[in-house]
């Protein structure tokens, strides 16, 4: 049995993903990025080994994928986070057309082919509104854990209106709602219709085709998930894996290699 | 034909020549500006070159002048200089630089520039006229603008023979005429009529010539690359238009492309994709740009940026040099109107471009600091997609200010793109069996 992993350095977190011939995940993990960001791909790697109980030497194909991909030092390759999290959703929701991912510092709408093939793909430029980060302000400008932040956002039944556009700003907004005596649930489900809004904006410049599956960090946010589904009018796909999409799909590039090195040579050469 | 006994230095001769003749351009340029001469300020979209040459004035592009600091690394300092003086970030970054470059007396990395004597430009860009409008605040000087009308028929053009374009040609003609004795009076020289037949009929063998270089590029593989080499190309055709020398340099270069296309001399070691540009280089990382799509085997094998910015020269208008003013007239309304309708009408162009040209893909580039050439990109895509399945990128960045440059996402996005072109041919490829 043969096995290929993905490894996904993102800006925040890096996730490493191990599966088999039949496609099936046997391991995972999670690390904190850091500084280090070499180190962190070889560890959420080890760690992903440990978790499989697997040797190095059964893992025959690593691709890399992420901001830090080039920095997988012992990966066979790299591809984009894009083309990942397209595949990735794709494996796991085969119905997939649109992709939202949102993580640490950008959120990308991805819409892909019945094969998984990306057709075109959009992401917020040069500024963190909208994505993980953002929700990283509110929790930092109100003192709420991020875990807890999605429930307490649900709480809410007067969502404030978050004008901003910038990361650094929101928070002084944040606070000023807090200053003009609004509950803190009202403000957290405003931050999310706002992080909502800006993600349908971008998915309806790649053009929105059910079904839509979020990946990433941020759909581990139960709010997130519900504002989604409320400015989209329809009900995304979401994963119990949905933070590993990137390293799924990384793995399953590196098991096609595997794949078709053990093709007949005309058949390499004809594909 | 290509001779076959052309030497094969001949490869890369446009590079090198373009170069020295942009060098030379700007020694003189900081020659007249030594001497006091005034100059005349122009702008590639109608730069009137022919009629200007014949007074004599030295020519001045603000545009080439200000990427120039962009190509050479310092924009950043010009742009600050221009905003610290109390312009926004948000203007354009071709009027900031060349703001901080009049502010430095001319100076400017290639040399120094004179002070304008007379400024002459269309409506291509509305920026234009207040630019403009800057240099006759900062030195008094007379400011011409001449009113190019665009097609008003709905969603059609119109071209020499339909009546809107014959009243549309008078209403030039007349602009013209009334130019040439501001520029009679600014330089104290007498209009001489056979000496701009002499420049219009340098611009024709250039046009021509031009027409020629970008229709080569058909071949495959690609003679070179569209947004790099050809970059080099457009400086020649904007700065020496009307000039003996540019028509040299162009018709050189036809020989030089006849040359590599009947040796089969392409760009690329392997050319793997042919994709096609619209909008304006990121000059802030020029080279870095193009190698982030020919490191992947890609290449551009055509870009608007070489129609709309050589002022419509690339349609190789021939001027008739029995009747040069009504000529004159007609060149520019079919020039400029070309230019300006690349841009508004470019689903066509860039369908026909596709099919001409074999293209993989199209790559759009908006940028911030030019609405005249961004706006309407994201439709222009839309309505592409329509009309042609092919695969298109979208990325923004500028080409003066590398504040808005993010090599890292550029690079990440242009690797998707990529993988997007790949997965494409396998799947077309599988589809084939």
């Amino acid at each position: 049995m043969a096995y290929a992993a993905g490894v996904d350095v993102g800006s925040t977190q890096t996730k490493a993903v191990i599966i088999d011939e039949q496609k099936r995940i046997v391991s995972r993990s999670l690390t904190e990025t850091g500084a280090n960001v070499i180190r962190a791909a070889e560890n959420a790697f080890a760690e992903a080994l440990a978790d499989g109980d697997l040797r190095e030497e059964e893992v025959e194909y690593v691709v890399g994928t992420g901001y830090g991909r080039y920095k997988v030092t012992f990966g066979n390759t790299q591809v984009t986070e894009i083309s990942c999290h397209g595949r990735g959703a794709v494996h796991m929701f085969p119905d997939t057309r649109t992709v939202v991912d949102m993580g640490g510092q950008d959120t990308k709408a991805i819409r892909v082919s019945p094969v998984g093939e990306i057709v075109d793909f959009c992401m917020n430029d040069k500024c963190a509104a909208g994505t993980g980060r953002f929700l990283g302000a509110a929790s930092a400008a109100l003192d709420i854990p991020l875990p807890d932040l999605g429930p307490t956002a649900l709480r809410g039944e007067r969502p404030v209106k978050i004008s901003t556009t910038c990361t650094v700003f929101a928070e002084s907004e944040v606070l000023s709602w807090l200053g003009k005596g609004k509950k803190i649930e009202d403000i957290l489900l405003g931050v999310h219709q706002s992080i909502a809004a800006r993600s349908a904006g971008l998915l309806r410049r790649v053009g929105i085709e059910d079904e839509v599956t979020f990946t990433g960090g941020v759909a581990k946010n139960t709010a997130m998930i519900a504002t989604l589904n409320d400015r989209l009018d329809l009900q995304v796909n979401v994963s119990d894996d949905s933070h590993y999409m990137g390293a799924l799909g990384a793995a399953l590039f590196a098991l096609d290699h595997i794949l078709a090195s053990r093709a007949p040579a005309k058949a390499r050469q004809d594909a | 034909m290509a001779d076959a006994t052309v030497d094969s230095t001949i490869v890369g001769r446009g590079n090198k020549d373009g170069a020295d003749l942009f060098r030379r351009w700007f020694e003189e340029l900081t020659a007249a500006a030594g001497e006091d001469r005034r100059g005349a300020y122009v702008f590639v979209m109608g730069s009137f070159c022919e009629l200007l040459q014949t007074f004599d004035l030295p020519i001045v592009f603000p545009e080439i002048n200000s990427l120039q600091t962009a190509v050479r690394r310092v924009a950043h300092e010009y742009l600050n200089e221009a905003e610290d003086y109390g312009y926004s970030p948000d203007i354009c970054g071709y009027v900031k630089a060349d703001v901080a470059t009049q502010l430095r007396g001319g100076e400017l990395p290639m040399g120094r520039i004179p002070k304008p004597g007379i400024a002459v430009y269309t409506n291509a860009c509305n920026t234009y006229i207040k630019w403009a409008e800057i240099w006759e605040r900062m030195y008094g000087i007379p400011t011409f603008v001449l009113d190019v009308p665009g097609t008003r028929a709905a969603g059609t053009q119109t071209w020499p023979g339909h009546p809107d374009f014959e009243n549309d040609r008078r209403y030039v003609a007349a602009q013209i005429r009334e130019l040439i004795p501001v520029l009679e009076r600014v330089t104290g020289i007498g209009f001489d009529v056979d000496k701009l037949r002499e420049t219009m009929g340098h611009a024709n063998t250039m046009g021509r010539a031009w027409q020629r270089v970008l229709e080569l590029n058909q071949s495959r593989p690609s003679l070179f690359n569209a947004l790099s080499d050809g970059t080099i190309y457009l400086g020649v055709a904007n700065g020496f238009r009307g000039t003996a020398e540019g028509a040299s340099y162009f018709e050189d270069l036809v020989e030089e492309m006849e040359f590599k296309a009947a040796e089969g001399i392409g760009t690329l070691t392997e050319e793997l994709y042919r994709l096609i540009f619209v909008g304006v280089p990121c000059y802030p990382i020029f080279r870095r740009f193009t190698e982030l799509f020919t490191e992947l085997g890609g290449t551009f094998v055509n870009s608007t940026y070489l129609w709309f910015a050589s002022g419509g020269s690339n349609v190789g208008f021939q001027y008739d040099l029995e009747d040069p003013i009504e000529s004159l007239a007609e060149g520019v309304l079919v020039s400029v109107r070309d230019a300006m309708d690349s841009m508004f009408f470019q689903t066509k162009i860039l369908a026909d471009m596709i099919d001409d040209f074999a293209a993989d893909g199209i790559v759009y580039h908006p940028i911030k600091s030019c609405r005249t050439v961004s706006t309407g990109l994201a439709d222009n895509r839309r309505s592409l997609m329509e009309e042609r399945d092919i695969p298109s990128l979208f990325i923004e960045s500028d080409m003066m200010d590398k504040r808005v440059v993010s090599e890292a996402q550029l690079k990440n996005r242009i690797d998707a793109f990529f993988e997007g072109l790949e997965s494409r041919r396998q799947q077309a490829a599988i589809r084939q069996k």
